[in-house]
């Protein structure tokens, strides 16, 4: 089933330069499986060595981080929106410890 | 009867900028229920939450403080003049007939009124920063009458700043920004006292310095200085109103003490080099004013109690898309300082937990 994946601009380039793509799969990790297959390297940009999800990037699952509802295994249906987070932290620069 | 009602300067903006009215009843209190009733606005101002005259008006009767006859219930006759008086009484904060004028706007709003503008008045809001995101939040705080602003920056203006930080102008470049900060804010509003923070925040002064104030506003680059100031809030049980930008996109968040933190959010920090910065990358100039003033408003609803904060949600925002979206953001049980069982209770090495050199902005 194919899910709309949004991502910030921190990842665009890594999906071709869209702000969203779409992707198959029933499961987040389904859909980051798809995304590295059609663009290789991806994955790496959300998931760290062990598998698990960078603790620097959330994926919301419409609006819920999926962190509470299951992780990489929570399940996406059709009309889903994926977003993709990872943190910022501009605004000033002058005030660094 | 029809009795004649004085209306002062500062509260004509609610009747079309008549100084005389007319309000009918048989007493004081009925003539001025009265005229709220057909003033809203003045309704507002003279009236408090329960219905009283507010503290910071004085009624008088043919020049007599109402206070000395029978307050409400003195009975008025025709021919009598009652003229409503902003008072400077009443053991709170004064306001002075400018302060009553400059903040007519506010104050004839039911949510603020002369009680929410004196704890503006009252409050102590620290800015983490004076660049893109700490410029417009000063500035409103400062034109609303936030009346204690501290600013921490240890930088100097330079000419790329000005782009997007408006707190600073051509003449300030090579000057402290927290000094440019203190000028641009006094000329907006003297009521404001700005406590310059020319200084680094540092794990050894950041519970020193956040101790002081009521509410922090995160606009900082780094994510060292991020996760000092999360955790310094945490420990000290202070609001964080939080903002982000980079590119054309932008985050903000409030944390308030018990429901999460921006560790709950982002457990850790990127390693060093993954992010670029904004000096890298790029900003656009209007971006962080928007975050910025998100973050005035959060602000002022803190400090004033009033609608529903943007606790436990973030906001995401994309200049391009012009699209602002919200996630829902959770208090994490496992979070090392706000969780159930915190493994840090004391400011630790930021620099070491994000991994030295700090290269994001
Ligand atoms: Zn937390």
């Amino acid at each position: 089933m194919s899910v709309e994946v949004r991502v910030t601009s921190l990842l665009q380039k890594a999906i071709g330069g869209a702000k969203s793509v779409s992707a198959q799969g029933d499961t987040i990790s389904a859909l980051l499986d798809n995304l590295e297959s059609s663009y290789p390297g991806f994955k790496s940009n959300v998931l760290a060595d062990n598998g698990e999800l960078h603790r620097f990037v959330n994926i919301y699952k419409n609006n819920e981080d999926i962190r509470y509802l299951g992780n990489l295994d929570t399940p996406v249906g059709s009309g889903d929106v994926i977003s993709i987070l990872p943190a910022l932290a501009g605004g000033s620069t002058s005030c660094r410890p | 009867m029809a009795i004649k009602v004085y209306i002062p300067g500062p509260f004509r903006v609610a009747t079309n900028n008549s100084s005389k009215i007319e309000g009918y009843g048989d007493d004081v209190g009925e003539v001025l229920k009265d005229v709220g009733r057909r003033y809203p606005g003045i309704k507002a101002l003279i009236f408090d939450s329960k219905g009283e005259v507010a503290d910071h008006v004085c009624v008088f009767i043919n020049g007599r403080d109402i206070n000395t006859l029978q307050n409400n219930g003195t009975k008025v006759t025709e021919g009598d003049e009652v003229s409503i008086v902003p008072a400077m009484s009443g053991g709170a904060v004064p306001f002075t007939e400018e302060q009553i004028r400059r903040y007519s706007r506010h104050i004839i709003l039911p949510q603020v009124g002369g009680k929410g503008q004196r704890k503006l008045l009252g409050a102590k809001v620290l800015l983490i920063g004076a660049g893109g995101l700490g410029s417009p939040t000063a500035l409103y705080l400062a034109a609303a009458g936030v009346g204690t602003l501290g600013i921490v920056d240890f930088d100097t203006v330079d000419i790329s700043n000005l782009q997007r930080q408006i707190l600073h102008h051509n003449h300030d470049v090579g000057r402290l920004k927290v000094t440019s900060a203190q000028e641009s804010i006094a000329d907006v509003n003297p009521d404001v006292q700005v406590i310059p923070h020319a200084l680094a925040l540092t794990s050894e002064n950041a519970l020193e310095i956040i101790r002081q104030y009521d509410i922090v506003v995160n606009g900082c680059d780094n994510f060292a200085t991020r996760y000092l100031v999360n955790d310094a809030c945490v420990f000290l049980n202070k609001p964080l109103v939080d903002g982000s930008i980079f590119l054309f996109e932008g985050q903000a968040s409030v944390f308030m003490p018990g429901r999460g933190c921006y560790r709950c959010l982002y457990p850790a920090p990127p390693p060093p080099g993954m992010v670029p910065s904004c000096q890298e990358a790029g900003v656009l100039g209007v971006l962080p004013g928007i975050v910025g003033c998100v973050q005035a408003i959060e602000t002022i609803k803190l400090i004033l109690g009033i609608g529903e904060p943007l606790a436990g949600r973030l906001l995401l925002f994309d200049a391009l898309s012009m699209d602002f979206r919200v996630m829902r953001l959770r208090k994490d049980p496992s979070c090392p300082v706000c969780g159930d069982n915190p493994t840090i209770t004391e400011l630790i090495d930021y620099e070491e937990f994000c991994g030295a050199p700090i290269t994001v902005g």
